[in-house]
């Protein structure tokens, strides 16, 4: 699709001027608002606690928010496209229990491969319906995460299952750079987030997705082949659910049915509090990380200013409320 | 201008027939569309212009009749197949993403990848040369918009309207359709549009003008193709006819003359 370009045109003046830096550019550039706010917050917290800003206090802040934040980059590009999946934690639960039932049966790169594949067949499933059957994703996505989550305790008989150390915890081993002791798993959180920022902007396929979360009409009729772009992007989802759910045993290295039940709703939280637009086809993992982020200090930050867990989650709640509101008035204001 | 040999039309179809139910939208259309030319499709609210040229641009699949492009018969299933033709439509929606910037809006369904492994292997865009095309483009048909990295939603109607007419003229090398392009339009912002059909006509590429504005069909058009009832009633030509002729001839009160209705 993409070799039909015209004749080249030669280069002009016009177009160096259009791609300079714009201040007023910067100002509607909608990184901004989560950046603000991630760092007020981190400036109240820093100024309550002296501890807030320990090199150990952000390397912890970090490894909290790798598994949100890893399905939190599925969860964007589901919104993007205008969908919601409310399925994308227990599809990672699940592929725990598959991961370390497996282990036991045929070592780790075996429960690797089939946790991935569980992930990615999951995935198909909630692409299949959203595609062929064009029904709304928050209807497919709701039945499926009943249903996964009650196939979770039906297959794990709710026992947990403890993993051995070696492939499958190796996202929770740490290093240091300096003096700051970081594990590979929040590296991969961070490379999961450059791929995908990679995809998002640099790609036609990224292009394609903001296009048909924008407006699939015109996706259509631009001959962008839309239900084929939206099942890619369930198919996605599926695999960081898996890289997801290793990076759940590196941090904790039992396999529990009833683990991460709020992740869903937190990955939802950090892409709506990043500015991604629940409307779809504006946005980006790049305010979905900021997103993760302000949900991680907020929680850290709360956590040690004594605050009880069932404060930090109005707060949590507020904040989504805040930042939907800011959207639909931004919304309004660009139509 | 004529860039095929002359009496070959540039798009012709013989007894079109589409039939949704029992609704016949197409009732076994004519049409044809000279070198050169800008013709505009007029008739009334429910005659079937719609469909007659959702059928030329392959939004509409005919259930019966013939279509030929320079002469050579071409049958197109979807809007793919037509625009590989070189048939590029305007849609009256207009068909932009508008939070996407301008230079990807042009090249939306046909971006450039870079050259080498970064484009074969990462499929990474040439964004910057994507950028400086659009430019160009938009500045071949004198859009004055500042930044092709600007969202199309920060443009207003007439720059939009500008930026599907540039994504048109940019790649339809046949044929360019453009469904009611001023409906929803100031005078001034109509006016530029106006501009913008005569320009891709003096780039030797015919239009065909969808509207019910009848002083900018007598301002811009060559041929005016009539519409009604499914059919084509006749073809005129503006400098023969007045506005209220054509009105009459549309609704039917007035009959066209025997080469009118030959579309001669």
């Amino acid at each position: 699709m993409s070799t039909g370009a015209p004749a080249a045109a030669p280069s002009t003046a016009t177009s160096s001027i259009s791609s300079r830096f714009n201040a007023r550019n910067l100002l509607r550039e909608p990184l901004l608002g989560p950046l603000v706010a991630l760092v007020i917050a981190i400036v109240i917290f820093s100024s309550v606690s002296n501890s807030f800003l320990n090199p150990q206090n952000v390397s912890l802040i970090l490894q909290q928010s790798v598994v949100v934040g890893i399905l939190a980059v599925g969860q964007t590009l589901i919104i993007l496209t205008s969908g919601i999946d409310l399925s994308i934690g227990a599809v990672a639960v699940f592929g725990t229990i598959v991961m370390a039932q497996s282990a036991g049966a045929g070592g780790p790169f075996l429960a690797l491969g089939s946790t991935l594949l569980v992930c990615v067949v999951f995935g198909a499933v909630n692409g299949g319906l959203v595609t062929a059957l064009r029904l709304p994703p928050f209807i497919v996505t709701l039945g499926t995460f009943t249903a996964i989550q009650a196939a979770t305790r039906l297959l794990a008989g709710s026992e947990t299952y403890r993993v051995e150390p070696g492939a499958l915890t190796f996202l929770g081993t740490s290093f240091r750079i300096g003096s700051f002791s970081t594990t590979y798993g929040v590296v991969t959180m961070l490379l999961v987030y450059l791929v995908m920022w990679y995809a998002l902007s640099q790609t036609a396929w990224g292009k394609h997705v903001y296009a048909v979360g924008g407006n699939p009409q015109a996706s259509n009729l631009s001959g962008i082949k839309s239900q084929r772009v939206l099942f890619s992007v369930y198919l996605t989802t599926g695999v960081i659910a898996a890289i997801a759910a290793w990076a759940a045993l590196g941090r904790i290295p039992n396999a529990d049915p009833n683990a991460y039940q709020n992740a869903n709703l937190e990955s939802i939280t950090a892409v709506v509090i990043g500015g991604t637009s629940l409307f779809g086809g504006r946005g980006g993992v790049g305010g979905t990380l900021v997103g993760t982020l302000i949900v991680g200090v907020l929680r850290n930050g709360l956590t040690q200013a004594g605050v009880d867990n069932l404060y930090q989650n109005i707060a949590t709640g507020v904040l989504v409320i805040v930042a939907v509101a800011v959207d639909q008035f931004a919304r309004r204001r660009s139509q | 201008m004529t860039t095929t040999t002359s009496g070959t039309p540039v798009l012709e179809a013989r007894g079109l027939v589409k039939k949704y139910g029992n609704v016949t939208a197409i009732n076994g259309a004519d049409f044809e569309l000279r070198a050169g030319e800008v013709l505009a499709v007029i008739g009334d609210n429910g005659a079937g212009k719609t469909s007659l040229i959702k059928a030329l641009a392959g939004a509409v699949v005919p259930d019966s009749g013939e279509m030929r492009m320079n002469g050579t018969p071409v049958s197109f299933k979807n809007t793919r197949d037509a625009r590989a033709a070189g048939i590029e439509t305007v849609y009256q929606d207009l068909a932009v993403v508008q939070a996407l910037d301008i230079a990807s809006n042009l090249y939306l369904g046909r971006e450039v990848r870079r050259k080498g492994l970064a484009g074969s292997l990462f499929r990474r865009l040439d964004m910057p040369k994507m950028r400086e095309d659009a430019s160009q483009h938009l500045a071949d048909l004198k859009i004055g918009i500042k930044s092709v990295n600007q969202a199309v939603e920060t443009l207003s109607g007439g720059q939009r309207q500008g930026v599907a007419v540039a994504r048109a003229a940019a790649f339809g090398r046949g044929v360019i359709i453009m469904d009611e392009p001023t409906a929803a339009l100031g005078v001034r912002e109509s006016g530029q549009v106006i501009d913008l059909i005569q320009s891709i006509r003096d780039r030797g590429i015919p239009v065909v003008l969808i509207s019910h504005d009848m002083p900018h069909v007598f301002e811009v058009a060559d041929r005016i193709h009539i519409h009604r009832l499914g059919q084509r009633a006749g073809v005129v030509d503006p400098k023969t006819r007045s506005m209220s002729e054509v009105v009459a001839l549309m609704t039917g009160a007035e009959e066209p003359t025997d080469e009118e209705r030959a579309g001669l």
